[in-house]
This record gives C-alpha cells, structure tokens and sequence, in this order.
C-alpha cells in the first residue's frame, strides 16, 4: 500500500498552479500554514487519527510504568490466565505477562516504523530530486537502480538477507527495511522534480550560479515537502505492516526482543482458545496503522491545493448530499 | 505502438538479466548450505561436503561468477533450474508448485482489481452518499491490515465456525481435498471452495487500494468539461461515464497495476503459508530455512518474471488506453 501511483500525484499541481514563485521557502505565507492548519484540524479523520497515535505512543511509552510485570519475567503461578485485574490482557503459556508485552512490542513497532519511514523518505528525497535534476546519465543510471530494485518483492530479498544480520540487532534490521522501501516514492520526485526544474525560481538559481545540490536542497525538496510529508506518514503505517509480516515469519525482530509482529506468531496457534494471546496484539497493529492512514489522508487533503474548500465550486453533475 | 513495445521489452530483459544476476550472488552469499551439509549426522569429512556441494553448483568456494556461469548456461541451454540441496530436480519441484501459485495470483489479483476499479469508480459517482462513506471507511479498515493478518483472521473465523457448527464449513488448509471421488464437477466445486478464503484474503487487499486510487482519478473526471460535452452531444449519463470517464480514469490506475504486483507476489507469500497451499511462497520459506540456494533463486526468477510480464501488461493496457503513448 506504500504504492503510489508515480503518474504526477494530486500536490504536483501545487507546482503548476500554486506558490508565489521565486524564492518560495522564505515566500511560504503564514497564511499558507494557517490555512493548512485550519483544513487538517477541520478534518475528522485527522484529528481522531492524532488522537490515537498520541495515545499509541503514551500506551507503548508509559505503559512499562504502569504495570508491576516485565515483559520476559514469567509468573510461574499464572500461565495462560485470561485477563483479570492483575494481569490486564492475561498471561502466555510460559506465565508472562501480555500486556506487559503487548507494550513492549508496540513500542518496537512504532520505533521502528518511524525511523524506517525517515530514512526511507529521506532517501528517495535525494535519489528522485538527483534523477530528475541532473538528467541525462545520472537519470538512466538512478532509474535503472530503482526499476532494478522493484524487480523482486523486497520481502524476497530482505528475507534472504536476513540470516546473516542474527545477532546484530533490530538497527539493523530498519536498515534494510529502509533500503527497500525508498523506491516508487524516489520516482514521484523525480517525476516532479523534472517539471520543477523548467520553473523560473529555479532557472534564476542555476543563472545566478548556485551549486546544484544547494538548488536541490533550497528549491525543489521544498516544494514537493508536501508530497513527502503525506507520503512519509503513509510509509510508517507501511513500515510497521512490512516489520510485523517479517517478524511474524521469524525473519525479523527475533527473541529476546519483542515485536507486534513476534507476539502475533506467539499467539496464532493458540488465539481459537486463548484469543488474549493474539487479539490485543492484532488489534492495536490494526488501529495503529489505521490512525496514520486516517491523518495521511487528511494532510494530503490539507496539503492539496486543488483541494475542496480552495478549488471554485466546479458545477457538480453529482448531487453532493452531507459535508 | 509496436516500436514502444519493443522497446520497453528491450528494457524488461535487460532488466530481469542483471537482476538475476544479483539475486544469484545474493543468495549464494547469504545462505550457507555447507553449514546444512556439516550438520549432518554422522558428521561427513571436509572433502564429502565439498564434492556434494560442488555436484550441487553451490560450492562456496567456487567463485560467484563461475556458479553463475554454469547456472545460466544450464538454464539457457536445457531449461534446467539446477538440484536442490536433497539432489532433486529444481524443475520438478517447480512444475508441481507453479500452478499452484499462479492459480491464487492470478485470482486474486484480478478480483481485487476489478473489484476495486469498480467500487472506487461507483463511490466516486457517489461521493458523500452513505454507501461512498461505508466503502471507503472499510477500505480505511482493510487497508491498515496486513495481508498476513487478515489471512490469520479469515483463517480463525474458518476453524470458530467449525467449531460451532461441528464440522468444516469453509476449507483453510491446502487446495483441495485428498482423495475426493466424483466428477469433475466435484472436483471444480471443491476447488473453489478452497480457494475462498486465500483468494480473498490476497483481494480484499487489493479492493480497498485500488478503490481509493481509482475514486480519487474519478473524482477529477467527473469534473471536467469533456463529460459534459459528451453528455451535451446526447450520450446517455452511464454511457458518458463509462465510454469516456472510467476509460481515462483507468489511465493512472494501469501503472498501479504493475507496481503492486510486487506487493501480490509478497501477499501470496503469506497466505500460501498460512493456508498451508504448496505453492511457490511456501517453498521459498521453506528453502531459506534449509539454505536450498537454487530453490530460492528459482523462485526468485519466477517473481521476477512475474512482476516484469505485469509491468508489460500494464504497458500494453496503457498503450491501448492512452492514444498519446502510442504516437
């Protein structure tokens, strides 16, 4: 689900109608974020969205705190007890505690989904802006690089590689899921890149004779912040799917550590019977997820130029009943 | 169009020929079938590992390239994909599972994407209404559920129904049913109800992507002028929105088509393992558990060759759709 369509995306009108020019990242008007601003909290989705990654994160963070139980310490007195007052979400055949856990194991999956969705951004970023800046070689160099990368199902590769990264630790293991996460993102930049370059702020730039990669930096990331921003957000939720299926295959976060993804593989066998084991875990990698497509939908909304609310009332055909 | 199209193909080989290259080395790098051979009992001597390993093309101390070489001169020369680490034939295992695999990819990804053009197309046309929202709220939901997990959840909802009413209503383990008499008829019936559940644990995934991409391009149709004008010359509102709207608004979607495949491919994966169907995700798991490095590499070419002919097709659909490609 991290595909996104690499025709030019919705924000790529941004560009072709949008900015006040020249010098856009010191012309971006308060009244640009104020509007942006208002439209994301006017959004429903976005604010329920928020809400429930904030609470996610106070739940993964502060929850060791709450309860007495550690996540690997096994209750020899409780085994496979349903929840109750002292074991909130229950206890597993060996007697550890779920919640504790479940708490544990959300708390790697949201780190690791958002430092794989930062890298991986950041990488595409560089790569799309580089490609469709420079041209010519660099371009048919860096496209070959990404079509070569999109041959296989990454889960393939990073699955065989996977072996060799036993003992050292879940970094990196996120470097990897970043290495094969940065590629259809990197072509949309690229794609709006290679129309950002024929703009007049840009042309003023290169005749003013500033470096290339200071161009890159200052005039064209900037003006596709929006897409990267909304495509960001949507690869945490994708980084966190892609981490929980790996690791529930075994070929991700691996014992000792605890994931979403390892307690689900932990629980399947048994959820028929003991259904504490395995749905608390799916349930909160389900609303995880779901609250970051809930506020990405609403940024692309309210970073959307063409937007409702800013494109003149076009003569619907369609009745619009509601909103 | 026929310049375009070799041109692309062209590009598709080139493509799959280095990154099979790559795959290769990769995975004789990464796996290690000596340490399956030293770990037999009775533990056999350096010089037996060696020359099973050698008969095997997986010798590691053999250069990379060399293995290459014969490889792909054996697959080039006699369509030979190579042994497996128990000296079976890598083809047979192949022949047996590919039907299999392609049977849930092929299904499955077309329902999905059927499905999903035709539910985002129809949302879009009504946008706002109660079932727009109650569409887009499930794909909201579906969306954020791993294809592993929403295969478990089907798969659990299968074995609490059995046990509710006492026997299996809805089949969640392999493809068929062992040593099922009957016809033919039989045989398709059970087929199908096999593939229920995998299949749509791999279309449902597919329905709420598509439908939400496929309503945001319809939505930018419904406004534009053209469709007024064909509705002003007298065409009939559906035939206008199907004839000229959803053509265009497929346009985008085409090369979407392409790209999740890779995200199919992976999808299958996990529901061929959970379903316990023998098909090619199955046995890749399998054979990076026992280090078996030509199976992996064999199922490895058949997802490149996947995932590029999906590319082409997209190619071929955006030809046929978007005269502009075509010029």
């Amino acid at each position: 689900m991290t595909a996104v369509p690499p025709t030019v995306p919705p924000t790529a009108a941004l560009i072709a109608d949008g900015l006040p020019a020249p010098v856009p990242e010191e012309a971006a008007p308060a009244g640009r974020l104020r509007l942006v601003l208002g439209r994301m909290l006017a959004s429903r989705g976005v604010l329920a969205g928020g809400a429930i990654v904030l609470l996610l994160f106070l739940l993964a963070f502060g929850g060791p705190l709450l309860t007495p139980w550690n996540y690997a310490t096994p209750d020899y007195l409780a085994i496979r007890q349903s929840p109750s007052g002292q074991h909130w979400f229950g206890t597993n055949g060996l007697g550890q505690d779920v919640f504790a856990q479940t708490v544990r194991g959300l708390q790697k999956s949201l780190v690791i989904g958002l430092l794989v969705a930062f890298f991986s951004t950041v990488a595409a970023s560089l790569v799309g802006a580089c490609a469709g800046y420079f041209g010519g070689w660099t371009d048919r160099a860096l496209t070959f690089l990404v079509d070569l990368m999109l041959v296989f199902p990454s889960f393939l590769i990073i699955t065989i590689i996977s072996p060799k990264l036993r003992g050292t630790g879940w970094i990196a293991f996120v470097a990897l899921l970043a290495a094969f996460n940065w590629m259809i993102t990197a072509r949309v930049v690229r794609s709006m890149t290679r129309s950002l370059k024929e703009r007049e702020f840009v042309r003023a730039a290169q005749f003013m004779g500033v470096r290339p990669l200071r161009i890159i930096l200052r005039h064209i990331l900037p003006n596709v912040a929006s897409f990267l921003i909304t495509d960001a957000t949507i690869a945490v939720g994708a980084a966190v799917m892609s981490e929980t299926a790996l690791s529930y295959f075994g070929f991700g976060v691996r014992a000792p550590d605890v994931s979403l993804g390892t307690l689900l593989a932990a629980g399947t066998d048994q959820a028929p019977v003991f259904p504490w084991l395995f749905y608390f875990a799916a349930g909160l990698l389900v609303l995880f997820v779901l609250a970051i497509n809930l506020i990405g939908d609403g940024l692309r909304d309210a970073l959307d130029p063409t937007s409702e609310g800013t494109r003149p009332a076009r003569k619907s055909r369609t009745p619009r009943s509601g909103k | 169009m026929i310049r375009y199209l070799a041109k692309r193909l062209a590009y598709y080989a080139a493509l799959l020929v280095v990154a099979v290259f790559l795959a290769y080395a990769l995975s004789s790098t990464a796996l290690g079938p000596r340490t399956y051979f030293e770990a037999k009992q009775p533990r056999p001597s350096a010089a037996s590992v060696d020359r099973q390993l050698t008969a095997l093309n997986i010798n590691d101390h053999t250069p990379v390239v060399e293995r290459f070489g014969t490889w792909s001169s054996d697959l080039v020369l006699h369509g030979d994909l190579g042994r497996t680490i128990h000296n079976t034939s890598v083809n047979a295992e192949f022949g047996r599972r590919i039907l299999v695999s392609l049977r849930l990819l092929l299904i499955g990804s077309l329902l999905g994407m059927l499905l999903g053009v035709a539910g985002g197309a129809w949302s879009a046309i009504r946008q706002y209404r109660i079932s727009d929202r109650v569409l887009t709220l499930v794909s909201f939901v579906l969306l954020s559920t791993p294809v592993f997990l929403l295969a478990l959840l089907l798969k659990n909802g299968a074995i609490a129904a059995k046990d509710a009413v006492g026997h299996e209503v809805i089949p969640f383990t392999g493809y068929e049913t062992p040593g099922l008499s009957g016809g033919i008829g039989a045989h398709l019936g059970d087929w199908a109800l096999h593939l229920l559940l995998p299949t749509l644990s791999l279309a449902l995934g597919g329905l709420a992507m598509y439908s939400r991409y496929q309503r945001g391009t319809m939505l930018d149709v419904l406004g534009s002028d053209y469709l007024r004008t064909a509705e002003a010359k007298g065409l009939t509102r559906n035939r206008a929105l199907l004839k000229h709207g959803l053509r265009t608004a497929i346009i985008p979607m085409s090369t979407m088509f392409a790209y999740s495949f890779l995200g199919i491919f992976t999808g299958a994966t996990f529901t061929e393992t959970i379903f316990g169907w023998h098909g090619m995700g199955e046995w890749f798991i399998q054979a990076i558990n026992e280090q078996d490095v030509n199976s992996v590499i064999a199922v490895n070419l058949f997802a490149a060759v996947v995932v590029l002919a999906s590319g082409f097709l997209a190619d071929l659909l955006n030809a046929a759709l978007d005269p502009r490609v075509r010029s």
